[in-house]
């Protein structure tokens, strides 16, 4: 493949990329609020097109439109700076996500991911691991105390709950021997006796994959973890002063980060795209990409899911469950794990 | 050609977060030019191949340790530094001048005895496949095989540390 070739599918893949994940986004939103309405016997949006499915559109359009306003006394460079930072990272860390496997057009074959790097998982986490000071520089910059408390909560909250992240993963790694991402999802194919698949969850990752998600709801300052935001006492926290599109600027890296840590999910636990695959060539390097989408919409169901069941917790509790059940057990996973696969 | 123009953009913004750490008044904006300078050393790093380094620079670094400092910036809500004395204008001008001077000699110097220059610029040398020994299996053979009891030693010196902050914090009770 010549240069020219590769810059050009590139930059296809990049757009191609950031359309679904922005589309994810606002679908995720409008599912969040259509699946919590009915839990709670409401109906959720209806008046935008059928069943409200154009109310991400509207949404959008009047964030737009809206008043984008500056406080006084605000950090000036900094303030501006935060959502920038919070909506980049968000979306950067997508590009080294596999969504399938090699897929063939002609005389062009391509990875179904921007990039396939080496460090592919490490590269997720540095990138979020910056993520950190779009919230703490908005709670900081915006010279309100709500927006300080957000912060600091959410930066507290997310060096604690890193650790325990990062080191329910070294399992899994262990296991496969690669950082690479798509390396990874294809040592998952297959089946013992035809019908239990080879996921790394079968494979005796089923408590890391419960340290990954409760670890991965706090990274994301979800439900029952979202201290930082918590409306009930700090108005909205991190982003209160914030406005327009750079409120929305926010709120499309929350859902960018979950839809992020449902494919990493996908990908390291769940078996990617595996899945039974039939029909013509085409069909076969396509229906990957459903059955990678079905698990990320599971993982976002259930999401919503505990935000419509579970109350907050308190803070007290939450840096306790962090470092002295999560943290502990994540290093147990590990040892236990090393032993096995040395073992064998 | 890329590798060496990508090279000079990253050390020059290495360098210019670095006087900027020093120049600014504001303990929250030396952090952040802190933060420059860390990212930029890791793309520096990957520049040469050591993409586990790079990655590990990021997520140590940039990620978790300049997280507490700024953590820490704002707990304390330390504002800006106030400079009592303007200091000697002289040393200014004549102190700024003479440190790039003494700064370029040494330089000069030192790749002239390492024998530095007599390699040809054609930037850092671009690494390919098989000598790729930055990568994160090279680097575990090396950290786990080869170098096994200086890395022990040094985490439990790590650890004897993270243990001494723990007493010393605690100490008031």
């Amino acid at each position: 493949m010549s240069i020219g070739i590769f810059i050009l599918v590139s930059i296809v893949k990049i757009l191609l990329a950031l359309f679904i994940l922005l589309t994810a986004v606002a679908y995720t939103v409008l599912l969040e609020r259509k699946v919590v309405a009915h839990m709670q016997n409401r109906w959720g949006p209806t008046r935008v097109g059928p069943f409200g499915i154009w109310q991400p559109l509207a949404d959008g359009l009047k964030f737009i439109f809206k008043e984008d306003l500056t406080p006084p006394y605000v950090n000036k460079p900094l303030y501006l700076l935060a959502p920038i930072i919070a909506v980049t990272t968000a979306l950067t860390s997508i590009a080294v996500i596999p969504i399938g496997p090699w897929i063939k057009l002609g005389s062009l074959s391509t990875p179904l991911q921007i990039t396939d790097v080496n460090i592919g998982l490490l590269v997720i986490l540095g990138v979020t691991s910056v993520g950190v000071y779009g919230v703490a520089l908005a709670g900081w910059s915006s010279n309100s105390k709500y927006s300080m408390l957000g912060g600091l909560r959410a930066s507290a909250q997310m060096i604690s709950y890193e650790v325990a992240l990062g080191l329910s993963l070294i399992g899994v790694l262990i296991y496969a021997g690669t950082f690479s991402l798509s390396d990874i999802v294809n040592q998952q194919t297959g089946t013992w006796l035809g019908f239990i698949p080879k996921w790394n969850i079968f494979k005796g990752q089923i408590v890391a994959f419960f340290i990954y998600i409760m670890a991965a709801y706090a990274e994301t300052n979800r439900i029952p973890f979202d201290l930082p935001e918590a409306e009930t006492e700090l108005v909205a926290g991190y982003h209160t002063e914030y406005s327009s599109m750079k409120f929305a600027m926010f709120f499309m890296a929350e859902y960018a980060n979950m839809v992020t840590v449902a494919c990493l999910a996908s990908v390291l636990f769940l078996g990617g795209w595996t899945g039974p695959v039939w029909g013509p060539p085409l069909a076969q390097s396509l229906i990957p990409i459903f059955w990678f989408a079905v698990r990320v919409f599971a993982f976002l169901f259930i999401y919503i899911w505990v935000r419509g069941t579970l109350p907050r917790f308190r803070y007290d509790q939450l840096m306790a469950f962090g470092w002295k059940f999560l943290l502990p057990l994540a290093i147990a996973n590990i040892v236990v794990t090393a032993f096995v696969v040395a073992m064998k | 050609m890329l590798a060496l123009v990508l090279f000079f953009i990253f050390a020059a913004l290495c360098v210019g977060g670095a006087i900027n750490l020093l120049v600014q008044k504001h303990p929250i904006s030396s952090a952040l030019s802190l933060i420059v300078v860390m990212g930029s050393l890791a793309l520096l790093y990957l520049l040469l191949g050591a993409e586990f380094v790079a990655a590990v620079q990021v997520i140590i670094y940039a990620g978790a340790v300049m997280v507490l400092f700024v953590f820490v910036i704002m707990l304390l809500n330390a504002g800006a530094e106030e400079r009592l004395s303007q200091g000697s204008r002289v040393a200014t001008m004549l102190g700024v001048p003479a440190l790039i001077i003494g700064f370029g000699i040494t330089a000069a110097l030192v790749s002239h005895i390492a024998g530095l220059d007599r390699i040809a610029i054609g930037g850092p040398k671009v690494m390919h496949g098989a000598d790729l020994f930055g990568n994160p299996q090279a680097v575990g053979h090396l950290l786990f095989r080869n170098y096994l009891l200086p890395f022990e030693v040094t985490s439990i010196l790590i650890l004897v540390a993270i243990m001494g902050a723990v007493v010393l914090a605690r100490r008031e009770e």
